[in-house]
């Protein structure tokens, strides 16, 4: 590849900055909105006229927290729990895929895949009836268990990709020197999988954290009520007033984490560990 | 310290495609052997079998006497040096070097770690570079710390595999003299994988050539060159590559396209009358008139020079000619077995740099039929070998062998204590 001229170099930036700004806008969008007062809110400008803190109080405090604040933690457990145990179970069946041959080895990638594209909505009916024969209905178990089916599939794909990646001398070399399989999956595959265990839980978290149907479908209360849940059961300060307010401060303090998540394990996903270990 | 025996080793892969067929080796304690041959030839397949990731369909693998077919590859206490490193990416070089000692945790304390991977880094010159990531290091320094992990234990045995085929021409030369000397003063048993034949014949103790998984003939790299036991092992070792060309047997003389020379009497030409045979000329066994006078028994011939490559130290000349249809067809075969492709038949000379034969010449050369191989073209087998001749010369390298050891032995007496000693 030559060096880009000038203009061309301008115009790529340019590009950038469309696609930036217009990924960007709703988010901003939403900032301001949630600063907005109510009487604020359909002024027709995009800025707020006199910035005020009282959605976030709001939802902090009074009859919004009661709704909010169980509902955070709800989402916070389901989500931290269901993304923990795909990511143990799909480090293991991803390994396998990788490492080992064995019969319906693709029959496992092939469902993974079917699972992962099937309709989300097809199994919220069967699943509402079931859970609430079983006792699962309006708990935190009753949610973790549909989200594994969002987040295996995807889990398991992305880290057979990433096991694939980290050559197979470099176990082979362990084993020489003298390591069992599992010292050579813990000292070495471990360590130099970790990006992508790290890329593939973010991205199960998300997927969790971002779910709506389950949550408002197998939900009731706060017992297990998450987030995105939540905030369509948000009423404004009378039964006239639209919760507009409210809700953008909620969702703008539930895209706080999602941030800080990809800001700090910006380094470790990516995935340049592996270079020096083989002669590229 | 390991005497390593291979004994009807067979690998048939999923297909039934024996990529091993029946090879069976014996590696002396202490001894380098050279696993060599064209790429397919089942060389790499061999040498994993050995260190035990590769199953062996059927035949034994003994190494100290004891059968190690079912063993896994860490109890099999062998250290292995891969051809593309396999370094710990997220280790330092130090841990690196030191992984083998701290799986055996428990059994090494950690002084002994740092003194025996301080003396590895000391003997491979890394000491400056133990705390550096391989990332940040070149594909020479990356080779050294590889051989680190392999000699920091005491392993049995040590087995490279193509270790230095990512490596440049210079650096190459370097870590092979490096390796040789390494070898040596550890007398540790070796078993050396590479297709490079110049690294064959320098390096190895004995060499193994093998061609499409059959052993084809183990011997000292002197007697591969001068007693080959067939058309491939020949083509094989030396280079520029011996010249085959055809020949007819006609009364006590043999017909080439340039000359005749006698029938030697081993091949027994009153029965082949008529008959098509190869013979093998190494490059370096002809000589130009002008520059050396022909000995008496020397066949002296004239050819027309094509092509000629001046190298400094020598030139080497070529010379080609119309090969007989049959002989022509089995000869590019091989050559295509060899990873050759020559488009023509032609005879590759090696002349003395002072000659004055240039492209378009009509050069006069001779060279000496006591030299030259026969061979049956349908079998390959070299009818001229001369197995008296050949046990002499194993016989002898066996011995140079046993007195560098001894050698080797001495001067690390002299010194504190040989890498290894401690168990």
């Amino acid at each position: 590849m030559g060096a880009m001229s000038r203009k061309e170099k301008g115009l790529w930036y340019l590009g950038a900055l469309f696609i930036v700004l217009y990924a960007l806008l709703p988010v901003a969008w939403i900032v301001s909105l949630s600063f907005k007062a109510e009487s604020d809110l359909a002024n027709r400008s995009f800025l707020p006229t006199n910035a005020t803190g009282e959605n976030y109080s709001g939802i902090f405090s009074g009859d919004g927290a009661e709704l909010f604040l169980p509902a955070l933690r709800n989402s916070v457990i389901v989500c931290l729990v269901a993304t923990v145990i795909a990511v143990v179970l799909a480090m293991f069946a991803a390994y396998a895929i990788a490492r080992l041959d064995f019969p319906g080895k693709r029959l496992v990638l092939t469902s993974a895949l079917a699972v992962a594209v099937f309709p989300v909505i097809t199994m919220v009916t069967p699943l509402f009836n079931l859970w609430r024969q079983i006792g699962l209905y309006d708990t935190i178990p009753g949610l973790v268990i549909p989200y594994l089916a969002l987040t295996l599939p995807i889990s398991i794909w992305t880290m057979s990709a990433f096991f694939r990646g980290i050559p197979w001398d470099m176990e082979q070399a362990a084993q020489v020197d003298g390591a069992t399989s599992w010292q050579a999956f813990r000292k070495v595959i471990v360590p130099l999988a970790a990006p992508g265990v790290f890329t593939t839980a973010i991205i199960a978290f998300f997927i969790a954290w971002n779910d709506f149907v389950f949550g408002i479908s197998l939900t009731s209360t706060s017992r297990a009520q998450p987030v995105p849940a939540a905030l369509s059961s948000f009423t404004g300060s009378s039964y006239f007033v639209q919760p507009t307010g409210a809700i953008s401060a909620a969702a703008v303090i539930v895209t706080i984490p999602v941030v800080l998540l990809a800001l700090v394990f910006q380094r470790r996903i990516v995935a340049g560990l592996t270079n020096g270990a083989v002669k590229g | 310290m390991a005497r390593i025996e291979l004994k009807n080793i067979v690998k048939k892969y999923g297909d039934g495609f024996p990529a091993v067929n029946d090879v069976s080796i014996d590696i002396a304690d202490g001894e380098l052997l050279i696993l060599v041959g064209p790429s397919g030839c089942g060389k790499s397949t061999l040498l994993r079998m050995i260190v035990g990731l590769e199953d062996i369909t059927s035949g034994d693998l003994l190494i100290d006497g004891e059968r190690v077919n079912d063993l896994a590859p860490r109890e099999r206490d062998l250290a292995m040096v891969f051809q593309n490193y396999a370094l710990y990416p997220h280790l330092t070089v130090g841990e690196n070097i030191a992984f083998p000692l701290r799986l055996a945790h428990g059994k090494v304390s950690e002084e002994e770690v740092r003194s025996r991977v301080q003396r590895a880094a000391d003997m491979l010159e890394l000491n400056e570079h133990l705390d550096r990531k391989p990332a940040n290091l070149s594909g020479g320094q990356r080779q050294r710390v590889a051989m680190g992990r392999a000699i920091v234990r005491d392993a049995k045995a040590f087995l490279f595999d193509e270790p230095l085929s990512n490596l440049d021409a210079k650096l190459r030369g370097q870590m092979r003299t490096e390796i040789a000397r390494m070898q040596r003063s550890l007398a540790t048993t070796t078993v050396y994988v590479t297709h490079d034949q110049t690294e064959a014949m320098t390096l190895g103790d004995r060499v193994a050539v093998l061609r499409k998984g059959v052993l084809q003939q183990v011997a000292s790299p002197r007697e591969l060159y001068e007693q080959p036991v067939n058309l491939f092992v020949a083509g094989f070792i030396g280079s520029p590559p011996m010249n085959f060309l055809p020949a007819r047997v006609a009364g006590d003389r043999l017909q080439l396209p340039f000359c005749e020379v006698p029938a030697p009497a081993v091949i027994g030409a009153e029965r082949r009358q008529g008959e098509l045979l190869v013979v093998g000329v190494r490059p370096e066994h002809f000589d130009d008139v002008e520059v050396t006078e022909a000995p008496a028994g020397a066949v002296t011939f004239s050819a027309p020079v094509d092509v000629t490559e001046w190298l400094g130290n020598e030139l080497y000349a070529y010379i080609p000619f119309e090969a007989a249809a049959e002989t022509k067809e089995q000869l590019a075969e091989l050559d295509r077995e060899l990873d050759g492709e020559s488009m023509r038949s032609q005879l590759v000379v090696t002349l003395d740099a002072m000659t004055s034969v240039r492209d378009g010449d009509t050069a006069q050369l001779w060279f000496d039929p006591d030299r030259m191989h026969v061979f049956d073209p349908s079998t390959g087998e070299n009818l001229t070998r001369d197995e008296e001749r050949a046990v002499a010369i194993g016989e002898l390298s066996e011995k140079l062998r046993l007195r560098s050891l001894e050698r080797a032995a001495r001067s690390s007496g002299g010194r504190k204590e040989p890498m290894g000693a401690r168990t």
